[in-house]
């Protein structure tokens, strides 16, 4: 009989392919099921943001900047904006803060939402998917109430928001978060804890803590392994300071630290907390104040460069942004949260299982929007 | 239907194949889950609790071997149009593309500085119907997917298909 041989062989795993979450196209060196070699290929959704910054105003750029990030577009608006306001040095009324935070949290619940129900359905839950958007739903309804848009919303302005709170938000509000975190037992009960879930992901590609550092991975990925880091706490911006919360770590309570289920849970304890920035928010709304009175009618910044950072629910989101004195930037530089997150699976994802690597990619929760711009 | 096409004119046994076969057609379009960018986030908001695609047949099939119908959800890039291109290849006859959002459908916000984005997916595939908005309501894709039934349901088995 002669020697039988065997060889490794390439594989390419999208850039269509349900759970890439998008465009995203890995080159997979494999041996038989188990994944010798990952190279990642970016640049299928790059759409010019960074050339657009050149071209365009700097109040023309915030809806470019939501759709970077189309998951988490007002936690987007508000970082570039608070980067322009530093640059500008400007004040502006503490009703627009609060505002402000309010969305942005209400948008982190949302975006972690559609991590959770898209996590389920690349391990192969559909059910939780459907629970999730239907919850997403009712933040969605809220959004359109102030700002008319379901998904992007250019409504966080430089020195302020596009339009106040509309009558019969803050009730509506509240509604929701009373509504809202019965259901995280739900999920709890749906997923979280379900037993073939727990299989799938738990003790699954195992990111420690010291590797999360190195690769820069921020946001719940980092927490995930159990780095207590979080900018809203640490360096707070904003209003951040005037609440109470906690910075969620994972504890490994199943599996160990630092696994797919440890990130995905994170994210199931970090909307408890955001559900409760929101509601601290919306009692000490103060009334009665113009949410346009700090707006700027020209921004023309004096020569100069800021960078900024704020948490977006993938890690940190900064800019950098060089002014030359014109009312167009002369460069602008996102940092990405989801391109450094993305990195690490070259490294993490050495020697996982193929199906595995699907677990890995989907707890990383990336948005191709970010990582090409 | 390379066999018949073209063959015939009109009869009795010919049209009442078409209603048939178009009421097949149309009542079980099942869209390539593909989803490039933004809009693809409202393409999943419609297959989910709310909207209910499932309801005028719409399952969305993870392989083009599977599907008759491509939903171009986002902003085709260079780089894109050219996997866009085979994945519309590799589907079976008859097809159907949606033009989804301003991005697939001219370029949308990007169309004046972005030198990566093809301004519209139809100039590498035919498109049948086209969707606005930036991105589209779940409304108004499912109304672009009434206007592609309406569409189907004016075929014929004995004519050359446009695309």
């Amino acid at each position: 009989m002669p020697d039988l041989k065997t060889e490794e062989m390439v594989v390419q795993m999208g850039p269509q392919h349900p759970a890439t979450h998008g465009v995203l196209r890995l080159e997979i060196t494999t041996d038989g099921e188990i994944v010798r070699k990952i190279n990642p290929h970016i640049g299928y959704l790059h759409r010019c943001f960074e050339k657009h910054c050149e071209e365009l105003n700097y109040h023309q750029i915030i809806p470019f900047v939501d759709r970077c990030d189309y998951l988490a577009a007002m936690n987007n608006e508000h970082g570039y904006v608070m980067a322009v306001e530093k640059l500008l040095d400007i004040e502006i009324p503490e009703r627009v803060e609060y505002i402000r935070v309010i969305m942005s949290e209400l948008n982190r619940i949302a975006s972690h939402l559609v991590a959770l129900g898209t996590y389920g359905l690349d391990i192969g839950a559909i059910t939780p998917f459907l629970f999730t958007f239907r919850d997403r739903e009712k933040i969605l309804d809220l959004f359109e109430m102030t700002s008319g848009a379901r998904l992007l919303y250019n409504y966080i302005w430089i020195g302020g928001v596009a339009f106040d709170l509309p009558n019969g938000f803050v009730e509506k509000c509240f509604e929701f978060i009373d509504y809202f975190l019965p259901k995280l037992k739900e999920y709890d009960d749906l997923l979280s804890y379900n037993k073939i879930f727990i299989k799938r992901t738990a003790e699954v590609a195992i990111i420690p803590p010291a590797v999360a550092i190195e690769w820069g991975i921020t946001g719940p990925n980092l927490r995930a392994s159990g780095v207590d880091w979080d900018l809203r706490r640490d360096e707070p911006y904003s209003i951040y300071d005037k609440f109470e919360w906690d910075v969620i770590v994972a504890d490994g309570r199943v599996g160990v630290l630092g696994d797919s289920w440890s990130r995905y849970y994170v994210r199931v304890l970090e909307m408890e907390q955001s559900a409760s920035i929101v509601k601290q928010a919306l009692e000490g709304l103060p009334s009665d104040e113009n949410v346009k009175s700090a707006v700027p009618k020209k921004v023309r910044p004096k020569e100069g460069s800021v960078f900024f950072r704020s948490e977006n629910p993938r890690g940190e989101l900064g800019y950098y942004i060089i002014s030359d004195g014109s009312d167009i930037p002369y460069r602008l530089k996102m940092r990405s949260p989801a391109f450094c997150n993305l990195s690490a699976i070259s490294d993490v994802g050495e020697g996982l299982l193929i199906s595995d690597l699907v677990s890995l990619l989907g707890s990383i929760d990336i948005v191709l929007g970010e990582i090409d711009r | 239907m390379g066999i018949i096409e073209n063959k015939f004119r009109d009869n009795v046994i010919i049209t009442s194949a078409d209603k048939f076969m178009n009421w097949a057609r149309l009542s079980s379009l099942w869209p390539i889950t593909f989803g490039i960018a933004c809009c693809a986030i409202e393409m999943m908001a419609t297959a989910a609790s709310r909207y209910d695609q499932d309801r005028l047949g719409i399952i969305p099939r993870p392989s083009p071997r599977q599907a008759d119908l491509m939903i171009v959800a986002g902003t085709v890039t260079f780089k894109m149009a050219s996997r866009i291109k085979r994945l519309y290849e590799q589907m079976p006859e008859p097809k159907y593309v949606i033009a989804m959002g301003c991005c697939a459908t001219s370029g949308g916000p990007y169309w004046q500085h972005g030198y990566h984005v093809m301004k519209g997916v139809d100039q590498v595939i035919p498109v049948d119907v086209y969707v606005p908005g930036c991105p589209p309501r779940p409304e108004s894709l499912l109304e672009g997917f009434i206007k592609l039934q309406d569409k189907i349901r004016r075929e014929s088995i004995a004519t050359t298909q446009a695309a």
